[in-house]
């Protein structure tokens, strides 16, 4: 069984003695003269400008929030308005008014976001 | 006589260890595709299959300078453009070698002018210069031919202990 393994085994050794010698070989030959100038950052040439660890603001966060709200809306809404019509026959008018109010209690929550100042995004 | 012929006589080959190093050297220049103006034209040119400078292990045109051997100065260098090539210049790994193509990059050329770098050996070692307005691809291969002679003619250590060469930052005029 082990046996079938054998060339699996042949290449893993043979990609690592060669990767090695390649390393350890351009150690040897290569010459290492690192100076400040070969050592800073490549920016096509140009003299890098700032830092790396720059923060920028994440408005993301409030957008994914706010996309509950009308996520909630449309998976509920949308079933509801397909199957109105063979609704209202049966039940009458009750099947309005509590879509009206679901959407009601989804507002409150849609005005809160907007006197907070979750639409003023700049 | 081939490797193969060789191997079936003997079963072995000897060889030294510099050709072996200069042998990988040569067949393996990266060129860093400094490509200012217009024989950037021809040194794309010389990468297609026509010209194919594949053939000569030199396909793999990078375009960061810490994988590159060999710096291919393609156009008119200005004043504000010599920093630029000669900070590339300093951040390409030891051994490294340059070739100005063409006559602006040789000598400035027709640019007899108060922005044109007068030819680039003024502030980067140069190794081939090459004539033309611009070259013709087979004479950047020519180029190229010649830079990997001389490469291969070079010792396995011979970089180690050269000191860094001292080049001049041109002031502005």
């Amino acid at each position: 069984m082990i046996e079938q393994y054998l060339p699996v085994f042949l290449v893993l050794g043979f990609a690592i003695i060669f990767a090695g010698a390649v390393i350890v070989s351009s150690g040897i030959f290569g010459p290492q003269r690192p100076n400040p100038e070969k050592l800073s950052t490549y920016e096509s040439g140009m003299k890098p400008v700032g830092t790396t660890n720059e923060r920028i603001s994440v408005k993301y966060y409030l957008v994914g929030m706010l996309f509950i709200i009308f996520d909630l809306e449309v998976i509920f809404v949308y079933p509801w308005a397909v199957q109105f019509k063979k609704l209202f026959n049966e039940f009458g008018m009750p099947v309005f008014y509590s879509m009206l109010v679901f959407l009601i209690v989804l507002e409150l929550g849609y005005l809160y976001a907007y006197k907070k100042g979750g639409f003023k995004w700049d | 006589m081939g490797l193969e012929a060789k191997l079936k006589n003997d079963g072995f080959i000897t060889t030294t260890v510099d050709a072996i190093v200069g042998w990988s050297r040569k067949n393996s220049v990266w060129p860093m595709p400094m490509g200012i103006s217009c024989c950037a034209i021809e040194m794309m040119a010389s990468g297609d299959p026509k010209y194919d400078i594949a053939r000569f292990g030199s396909e793999v045109m990078r375009f960061t300078p810490r994988q590159c051997d060999l710096m291919i100065v393609a156009g008119t260098v200005t004043y504000k453009m010599s920093h630029v090539v000669k900070k590339i210049y300093d951040q390409m790994p030891d051994p490294k070698w340059v070739i100005a193509m063409g006559a602006c990059t040789s000598t400035g050329g027709m640019y007899r002018s108060y922005s044109v770098v007068q030819g680039i050996d003024q502030f980067l070692p140069v190794d081939i210069y090459l004539a033309g307005c611009p070259p013709r691809p087979d004479n950047l291969l020519n180029a190229l031919i010649q830079i990997q002679d001389k490469i291969g003619r070079s010792k396995a250590r011979e970089f180690q202990n050269i000191p860094m060469p001292e080049l001049p930052i041109l002031q502005n005029n």
